[in-house]
């Protein structure tokens, strides 16, 4: 479905609108209170820019440097073309280990290629741990967020929906506290009873192997720690060459994301250890169409993101709309851009158009990703292979005839007085349907401007 | 941030010191050393004897007006109130007759190539104007000149395009931006016995930072009751074709610009940008809710001799 029209229908569900406001604007104030007091935040944001950028030039040696560092501490690396690949990859794994179940620290990286699925079409149940990742996999739903996937659920729904499908809660009520311990209760089971844990990655550093997850719940602590298997699934976007690039990172991130100076778990391993967490590691290097995003240079920036989606939260489409619009495990602005890249332009996407280019995403970026540049050069390379729709194709080429000469465009002026001019009916906004639904047109004046600076001189 | 901000300072008082010269040569004032000195910044006498000048109507540039193709065609009130004002402050204005649309509309859509011819068009027509500033009713159209036609110039392969857009963008100002950061003038004279709430547009905001330009010229003008608007920043929903590919949720936007519009209880509402505010006015004459909405040049240019 393209987002003009999965947007009409989430813009009908006033109940979505009114929880994605409110849940917008409390991360967006809380964002901008945090940032405020940091007074290097634009030297910091520059920083990660750079590192970013930097990496991405040589993603190839990065890579490699990190496979050598995870084999040097004990750890197993496997390399994914696709989806697919790094899906089997992780089944194997699980059933090598002499498993049927893994609990899961919230991933991107696993959402995009579908891991729950295809572990439940291997016999392998996932389990989700996050507390919103596990509101969304017991309504059979999907995520509408990066950082908060159940955003678009208040509380209530969230104790209808526990009462309906958590052992014991059927006197339960909608005090968050209470909401939590249910779910505490119900994940503490899982945690203690499984033997492979299976996380993404925020960062993963290539000198020393180490891999980076930051949560707020604890839940990904659990599952990197207690199983006996810990299963790693990270796009290669993601490594970063030094550990000191960390330095910069950690500060950009939780104060972006959740607007919070520091995460309350940051959880950092380097292969495995005697006696001391996991006794296997495996990290799977994903693709899945990052490489084919790297050759265009300027879109090659959408790889640079550190998944907070401060973007979204600023977002007045994303915020009307909400996520689950963009048709994708990344919605928002920086979905519109990374999606059509990861899936390949020639997919048919509306999503680059799907922002008023208002520019509030990119004044945000804690890496400053050029969001709005980049939705207006995937909107040109899409138009440039013949993506657009050829009726606005005729009427872009015939308004561009009439501005190409003065003549013409005066006559267009005329044409537009009297209402039935090619400029009128083409008009500078295309179809006018769209237009007049919700808006007057403006009435064309007795004078033009030009007509009028001639009567005067 | 402070050295941004000290940078910004010199800059416009760069600017300032060219207009001074440039104004003065053309009154055949020698303005001799003062104005060197001045300029080199080291003398302060000198530079406070400069500065007088500034008080003086003599600083006129020669200002070329780029109406965009909307308020040309649409909105020809708000070229005329641009006019009328940058003229009442002392500057001469040229209007370059084979300009047309600045392509805005097709670049932003994605149609590259229709644009590039656009862009030719447009630093021809300015170019020839020979203007010391080229000066915009519109945020979005000025920054496209700034944020876009470097890029385009470049993506057309021709070495000459790139030479003539970087020599007549960096003249490119938003009306706002021209006033209080160029010509370092708020108090502009006008009066508008009114209750005013101004929209800040998004591309003057985030793509030109006009930052509170456009407030201070409001703020001195005479009569007016300003009211803030809330959310002032949050986009209307317009964006150029998006208000038509993606009609509902620019529509959902608009609903909530409109509903602060209205709860600020003003008669009037303002910005720097005709296509914005033919959105917002479109969907207020809508619903009949009996705001108007007016071009901040309008405002600008009303005297008590002549209200807009």
């Amino acid at each position: 479905m393209s987002f003009p029209d999965a947007a009409r229908i989430a813009l009908g569900d006033s109940q979505l609108r009114a929880n994605l406001r409110k849940a917008t604007h409390t991360i967006r104030d809380k964002r901008a209170r945090v940032v405020a007091e940091v007074d290097d935040w634009e030297a910091l944001r520059e920083a990660g820019r750079a590192i970013k950028e930097r990496t991405m030039r040589h993603l190839d040696v990065h890579l490699e440097a990190l496979e050598r560092s995870v084999y040097d501490r004990g750890g197993v690396v496997h390399w994914a073309r696709d989806g697919d690949e790094a899906n089997a990859i992780v089944a194997r794994l699980v059933r090598e280990a002499g498993s049927s179940e893994v609990v899961k620290v919230k991933s991107m990286a696993t959402d995009e290629i579908g891991l729950n699925d295809a572990l439940a079409a291997s016999g392998i149940t996932a389990h989700e741990t996050d507390l919103a990742e596990l509101i969304v996999q017991l309504s059979h739903d999907r995520p509408s967020h990066i950082l908060v996937p159940a955003i678009h659920r208040n509380r209530s729904e969230i104790r209808d929906l526990f009462r309906r499908t958590l052992p014991g809660t059927e006197s339960l009520s909608d005090d968050p506290a209470a909401l939590t311990d249910a779910a505490r209760r119900y994940l503490r089971e899982r945690f203690l009873a499984a033997r492979v844990g299976v996380s993404g990655a925020n960062f993963a550093v290539a000198e020393t192997g180490t891999v980076c997850v930051v949560e707020s719940e604890g839940n990904g602590r659990m599952c990197t720690t207690l199983p006996e298997t810990l299963i790693t699934v990270m796009g290669i976007e993601k490594v970063l060459p030094r550990l000191d690039d960390l330095a910069v990172m950690l500060q950009l991130l939780p104060r972006s994301s959740t607007g919070e100076r520091m995460n309350p778990y940051t959880s950092l391993w380097s292969g495995v250890r005697p006696g001391d967490g996991p006794r296997a590691f495996h990290l799977v290097l994903l693709d899945n169409g990052r490489t084919k995003v790297l050759a265009d240079q300027v879109g090659r920036q959408a790889l640079h993101c550190i998944r907070c989606s401060a973007c979204l939260n600023v977002c007045p489409v994303y915020e009307r709309t909400g996520g689950h619009a963009y048709g994708s495990t990344y919605p928002g602005p920086i979905g519109a851009i990374l999606t059509p890249q990861l899936r390949g332009l020639e997919s048919g996407t509306s999503l680059p158009w799907a922002s008023s280019l208002c520019g509030a995403c990119g004044d945000v970026c804690p890496v400053k990703i050029e969001i709005p540049r980049l939705l207006i050069h995937l909107r040109g390379r899409i138009t440039a292979e013949g993506g657009a729709p050829r009726s606005e194709r005729l009427a872009m080429g015939a308004v561009a005839r009439v501005f190409a000469s003065r003549r013409r465009y005066e006559a267009a002026q005329k044409a537009a007085r009297i209402g039935t001019g090619p400029l009128r009916a083409a008009s500078w906004f295309g179809p006018l349907a769209g237009w007049t639904r919700s808006r007057e047109l403006p009435e064309p004046p007795a004078q033009t401007f030009r007509e009028w600076w001639r009567s005067r001189s | 941030m402070a050295v941004e901000a000290r940078f910004a300072e010199h800059t416009r008082v760069g600017v300032r010191d060219h207009v001074l010269v440039e104004g003065g040569r053309r009154l055949g004032l020698g303005l001799g050393g003062a104005d060197q000195a001045a300029r080199s910044g080291h003398d302060e006498e000198a530079q406070r004897r400069a500065g007088r000048w500034n008080d003086l109507p003599h600083a006129a540039m020669r200002v070329a007006l780029f109406i965009t193709c909307l308020a040309d065609t649409l909105f020809p009130d708000a070229g005329r109130a641009t006019v009328e004002l940058l003229e009442r402050l002392g500057h001469e204005v040229v209007f370059p007759e084979e300009q047309t649309c600045c392509g805005q509309m097709h670049a932003n859509t994605g149609y590259r190539q229709e644009a590039i011819p656009l862009v030719r068009r447009f630093v021809r027509a300015f170019g020839e104007a020979e203007a010391e500033a080229i000066v915009a009713p519109s945020g979005s159209c000025a920054a496209m000149i700034h944020d876009q036609y470097g890029v385009l110039a470049r993506e057309s392969g021709d070495p000459g395009l790139v030479r003539a857009v970087s020599e007549v963008a960096p003249r490119v100002y938003e009306l706002s931006q021209f006033l209080v950061g160029e010509l370092g003038v708020e108090d502009v004279g006008a009066y508008f016995p009114h209750r005013v709430t101004y929209h800040p547009t998004c591309h003057s905001l985030r793509l030109l930072r006009v930052g509170d330009a456009p407030l201070r010229l409001l703020r001195a003008v005479r009569g007016i009751d300003l009211v803030e608007l809330p959310e002032a920043d949050t986009c209307c929903g317009f964006g150029g074709t998006f208000a038509v590919k993606n009609a509902d949720t620019s529509t959902a936007m608009l609903a909530d610009k409109m509903r602060a519009v209205l709860d600020t209880g003003a008669e009037i509402c303002t910005a720097g940008d005709s296509s914005c505010l033919m959105h917002i006015g479109g969907g207020l004459a809508r619903q009949r809710a009996g705001v108007r909405t007016l071009h901040l040049a309008q405002i600008l240019a009303s005297t008590e001799d002549a209200l807009a």
